[in-house]
């Protein structure tokens, strides 16, 4: 309503230089509703747009150490006895393939419309990918190292820490990218539980068809997963300098 | 508890027109996978015939993992406004890196030995292809369709915010179908992510060569990172 006022009282204005500057709901690009305001981005950065990227961001580091935590206990577990691999493959990919929307909804009657919700939906979309490269990394540690290890002496805890892990370093931050993207991706859709994170100014640019809020939160949940993505690799690459020259 | 039984009652009490939601969701993501398919697979199977093209083969499905379904949507509105179209270029976007990568992964993979073995009975490049690469490769294939097919699935259900008739249209839609409506509608959603990964599981497995099965099964436990498979 507002948005049509200001459009008719702009109107016999609009050849002349603007009589207020930022009247009504901003400039006449914000008004027109243009593909890409970028006064509106200003004008919303430390409002909307930075609070939600933050949010987004504690959302997203918060399941993925969680994920992580349990997806390493389970990792550890299985690479000690080989039967719990197949039942947790089959429970965690059963849980992968549930569609977000509906994961998050299914938890309501439980939780409640509360952050333990969100979070336990995405740290469950963690843990098929986190376990199986856990797994695989531990598991692909050649039999003569671990031998050799042996040989030298080292005790079970030993040959974990300094040998296998460090060895499956390049497969664990691999899953750790995959969960990383994945939850923040997923991370969006948590707007229908609670309203936190990226997914909010998108959703309310969608009751809207705003497009410069539509653009700019959808490009910010891109970028962040790019920045992410590039900063696991980079703490991939300080870890494990005797990789560098391997493909990864 | 009381919550999950009202949820089934919904379901019992609205059967058609979860039936008719169904069906608008199938289409949706009948459309996009089709066209996805079109796109990926000759893509990624020649640039595997050729081994050519494997930064951009392998590192598509990378950055097309890292745009969020939602923002994606949401740019589409943007740019393409509201509607069954929009939704649809968004999942044909999410659904091409997976196959793509696969389907290169999976030809590019074929044992060299064999295609050699091929060459040397006198096969030409497109016999080859036919008849030694792509049976040798379909297991992997499918692993990448069965992938896209369960995410467009699952990401079919945002298309609701955006304009595009799917399951979803309940979920979103609280203030008129109530909780146990939106339960009901979730279990609806995830019983066809399920179905679909189960029969595209199956799937795989019938195309598998039989003698490729034991050793593709053992591959799929372990599962190689850069690539989306199961």
């Amino acid at each position: 309503m507002t948005s049509a006022v200001s459009l008719a009282l702009s109107a016999p204005f609009a050849q002349a230089e603007p009589v207020i500057p930022e009247f009504g709901r901003g400039s006449s690009c914000v008004r027109d509703n243009g593909l890409f305001c970028w006064s509106w981005v200003q004008d919303n950065w430390s409002g909307t747009l930075q609070p939600a990227l933050l949010e987004h961001i504690a959302l997203t580091l918060i399941a993925v150490l969680i994920g992580s935590a349990i997806a390493f206990t389970l990792a550890l577990a299985a690479h000690k006895r080989g039967w719990l691999a197949t039942p947790v493959v089959v429970a965690t990919g059963f849980l992968y393939t549930i569609p977000s929307l509906a994961l998050f909804q299914l938890l309501v009657p439980i939780t409640g419309l509360t952050r333990t919700t969100a979070e336990i939906a995405l740290v469950s979309y963690t843990l098929l990918i986190l376990f199986r490269n856990m797994l695989a990394g531990l598991s692909g540690v050649p039999a003569e190292v671990r031998d050799a290890a042996i040989g030298m002496g080292m005790t079970p805890r030993q040959l974990l820490w300094k040998v296998e892990l460090p060895l499956a370093l390049p497969a664990i931050v691999a899953g750790l990218r995959i969960a990383t993207v994945t939850v923040i991706s997923l991370a969006t859709v948590a707007v229908f539980v609670i309203n936190e994170g990226l997914g909010a100014p998108i959703y309310s640019a969608l009751q809207q068809t705003f497009k410069t809020e539509l653009i700019a939160a959808g490009a910010l949940c891109v970028a962040l997963a790019l920045v992410a993505d590039a900063l696991l690799v980079l703490l991939q690459r300080a870890l494990s300098p005797w990789t560098r020259t391997a493909r990864s | 508890m009381n919550d999950f039984l009202d949820a089934f009652q919904f379901i019992g009490d609205n059967a058609s027109l979860l039936w008719q939601l169904t069906l608008d969701h199938l289409a949706l993501t009948g459309a996009a996978m089709g066209i996805a398919l079109v796109i990926a697979i000759p893509l990624g199977v020649w640039l595997g015939h050729l081994h050519r093209g494997s930064f951009a083969a392998i590192n598509i499905s990378n950055v097309g993992r890292a745009l969020p379904s939602l923002a994606l949507i949401s740019i589409g509105v943007a740019l393409l406004g509201i509607g069954f179209v929009n939704v649809m270029v968004a999942l044909v976007v999410l659904a091409v890196p997976p196959m793509l990568t696969n389907a290169y992964v999976a030809v590019d993979g074929v044992d060299r030995d064999a295609v050699e073995a091929a060459r040397g009975m006198g096969m030409t490049p497109m016999e080859v292809l036919m008849r030694v690469e792509l049976p040798l490769a379909l297991p992997l294939i499918f692993a990448g369709i069965r992938t896209a097919v369960v995410y467009v699935i699952a990401t079919a259900t945002l298309g609701s915010v955006a304009g595009a008739s799917s399951l979803g249209d309940i979920i979103v839609d609280q203030a008129t179908y109530r909780l146990p409506g939106v339960l009901g509608a979730a279990i609806c959603v995830a019983a066809l992510a399920l179905v679909a990964e189960l029969l595209f599981a199956g799937l795989q497995r019938a195309v598998t060569p039989r003698g490729l099965r034991e050793r593709h099964r053992a591959g799929a436990a372990v599962g190689p990172a850069t690539t989306t498979e199961t």
